[in-house]
């Protein structure tokens, strides 16, 4: 991920659009990118896909992965789905925001790590499972991901 | 000859740490002077002994499982290189019982050679079905189909030739065969293993339904939670037009079939297909109302033929061996075979394709051999969280469409949860609600308030249990799609085989 840079988002919802993909193929390639779709890719958005700002907006609100917000430079995605909550992913959770101070969704103050919820990643025989900054993780347990935590550059 | 070392790099085996294994295993054969070739397959979809390691012998592929790196040197001091004994070995992979009393249609060369390998997968008998298909006109192709029996594999059990001949009816410029790879449903992972194992299966489903329907362009829809999925896709895309089994003119048939790969937004509704249309079109995935039914009026509103991973994936199978084959298996209403998937709190948890018609016991017990625990099971979940939690009194129920409509459950995805006896089963119909109102799109109103105040009451200490049934039936009648009307199902089921749970708090004491 890089730093939010104009003349990149620009060119990236240029490339989205001469390849004919829609507006959310653009919001990927924008997250992808920067981690987070910023206030000033709002205006080349409406005008390459020619949408409205409620339009674009309410594409960017709906689905989970796309936000407005930079996240933290760690990410940490536990999933809460059924599987998981079968081999203990609810005192898990419990366990990374107390020992974080995070709750799902939010990033802390010094901008190191976002706590997101995810639901379901397809490891469902070795729950509870987690993508950390992207990498895929299974059999979780509290040492385990006190572990992962510590291990995370500040 | 350098001996054969299979590793899987399918997105479990990376995360039990596959590529440590192999990176170790490189390592200690220079050191030992041992020449050796490491194939990264796909998952044999035995996951319980993940990482599988698997080693090319004079007898066969012997198998041990699951290896982790501090094995490796143990490993080579057993000659595993020429199938020595270890405390990992699990024999001859093809002995192995989880594996052999399968009767593998779909996951049949899945985890046999690298996923991107195009001569190995033709080699095992790729490409037959879409040999034969380019041979037939479109109704011939959809006459095998129906004579399969085959109903859509990825929660609601459409008869598939219905959408397939009303797509191909259909008079329009412009068609396409859209491929529901929106896995949403936890515990479910047999579209995972096939995109990561076997894409080629995919691909050449996609091209017979292209072929079936009159669609020249297919789409992947696969959900952003399978990175990987998507990239082993992209891959198989570019190796599989390099080999003319894709593209224009394909084979040399006339014939024309494209395919791109579309990533999702995290959004669970988006497994709807008019959610998912919509979607596609890049607004957010608001479910549509149908009449019209997408066959007709479906992406950019031209005829679309939307089916699930498996469903497509059966297809090559049915038209190489005929459609008759694939009825014999199964039961009248349920033909051909399920990978079915076990997970949650069991023993050996993986992909279990069989003929619908097992029982519940059967495949939870003898097959998943008990939690993992060892603590008592209290229920399972069939069908992913729209699904029905049942009691261990009801697992002599057989897993096929009639019988588990019947007790009013669902096939759905043919994935099983297992959940042993800690298990409040207030909090999973709470969860219930809660996950719907997390995914609701809000189209409809039964979903998208049902769904908040359901999990606002099953909250109290002593629930209104009458109120919680009236919002269930709102729900259940009044909802636009599945997301709203099934979510009462885990609910109710939670309900009505569990009340102990539902006691009221302090009485409970």
């Amino acid at each position: 991920m890089t730093r939010w840079n104009e003349e990149k988002c620009r060119a990236l919802i240029e490339e989205t659009c001469a390849k004919g993909q829609p507006l959310t193929a653009a919001l990927r390639a924008l997250v992808d990118a920067f981690g987070y779709i910023d206030d000033a890719a709002l205006a080349p958005l409406m005008q390459g896909f020619a949408r409205s700002r409620a339009e674009v907006r309410s594409a960017i609100a709906y689905y989970d992965d796309f936000s407005m917000r930079p996240p933290g430079r760690h990410s940490i995605r536990l999933c809460q789905a059924e599987a998981c909550q079968a081999a203990g992913a609810r005192a898990l959770t419990a366990h990374a925001c107390a020992k974080t101070g995070l709750q799902p969704g939010q990033t802390s103050a010094d901008g190191a790590l976002t706590l997101h919820n995810v639901y379901c990643l397809g490891l469902c025989t070795h729950g509870p499972a987690a993508l950390i900054d992207g990498k895929p993780v299974a059999e979780l347990d509290e040492d385990k991901l006190d572990a992962h935590l510590a291990g995370l550059e500040p | 000859m350098s001996t054969r070392i299979y590793i899987p790099a399918d997105t479990l085996a990376l995360a039990l740490g596959a590529d440590e294994l192999a990176r170790t295993i490189t390592d200690e054969a220079r050191a030992r002077g041992e020449d050796i070739k490491i194939i990264r397959n796909g998952s044999r979809g035995l996951c319980w002994a993940e990482p599988l390691l698997e080693v090319q012998t004079d007898t066969g592929r012997m198998a041990y499982g699951p290896v982790g790196a501090n094995d490796v040197a143990g490993l080579f001091d057993a000659d595993f290189l020429h199938g020595g004994a270890h405390e990992k070995s699990l024999g001859l992979v093809d002995d192995i019982p989880y594996l052999k009393t399968q009767t593998r249609q779909i996951f049949k060369t899945c985890g046999l050679y690298a996923p991107d390998d195009i001569d190995a997968y033709a080699a095992h008998g790729g490409f037959a079905g879409l040999r034969a298909a380019l041979a037939l006109d479109a109704q011939r192709i959809i006459d095998e189909i129906e004579v399969a029996g085959l109903r859509g594999r990825g929660g609601a059990a459409f008869p598939a030739s219905i959408k397939w001949r009303t797509v191909l009816s259909a008079k329009a410029p412009r068609k396409y065969v859209v491929c529901n790879a929106d896995e949403g449903d936890s515990g479910t992972f047999a579209d995972r293993l096939i995109m990561e194992g076997d894409p080629f299966l995919l691909i050449e489903g996609m091209v017979i339904a292209g072929l079936g329907t009159g669609a020249d362009t297919g789409i992947i829809y696969v959900r952003s939670e399978y990175p990987l999925a998507a990239d082993i896709l992209n891959a198989a895309i570019t190796a599989a037009k390099d080999a003319n089994w894709l593209g224009k003119n394909i084979q040399k048939s006339g014939k024309s079939f494209e395919i791109e790969v579309f990533v999702g937004g995290g959004s669970y509704v988006c497994g709807e297909e008019t959610a998912l249309l919509e979607s596609l079109e890049g607004k957010p995935g608001i479910v549509r109302a149908k009449p019209p039914v997408p066959a007709l009026h479906g992406l950019y509103g031209k005829p679309t033929l939307i089916n699930n991973v498996i469903t497509l994936c059966a297809a090559p199978g049915i038209l190489a061996q005929g459609g008759a084959h694939h009825k014999a298996l199964g039961s009248p209403d349920s033909a051909g075979t399920m990978p079915f998937q076990l997970s949650g709190d069991v023993k050996y948890g993986g992909i279990y394709e069989a003929p619908f018609g097992l029982s519940l016991r059967t495949l939870i017990e003898d097959i998943g051999g008990g939690t993992r625990s060892g603590k008592p099971i209290k229920a399972v979940q069939i069908g992913g969280p729209l699904g029905a939690y049942l009691p261990p009194a009801l697992f002599d129920t057989k897993l096929a469409y009639e019988a588990m409509t019947a007790i009013g459950a669902g096939v759905g995805h043919g994935g099983i949860i297992v959940f042993n006896e800690d298990t409040d089963m207030r909090a999973q119909a709470r969860y219930a609600f809660a996950f719907c109102a997390h995914e609701s799109c809000g189209k409809c109103t039964p979903c998208r308030i049902g769904a908040v105040r359901g999990a606002e009451l099953l909250a109290k200490d002593a629930p209104d249990m009458a109120l919680v049934e009236d919002l269930c039936a709102v729900m259940a009648d009044g909802s636009a799609c599945a997301m709203g009307s099934m979510t009462p199902i885990p609910v109710r089921t939670a309900m009505t085989h569990f009340a102990d749970d539902f006691a009221p708090k302090d009485a409970a004491q």
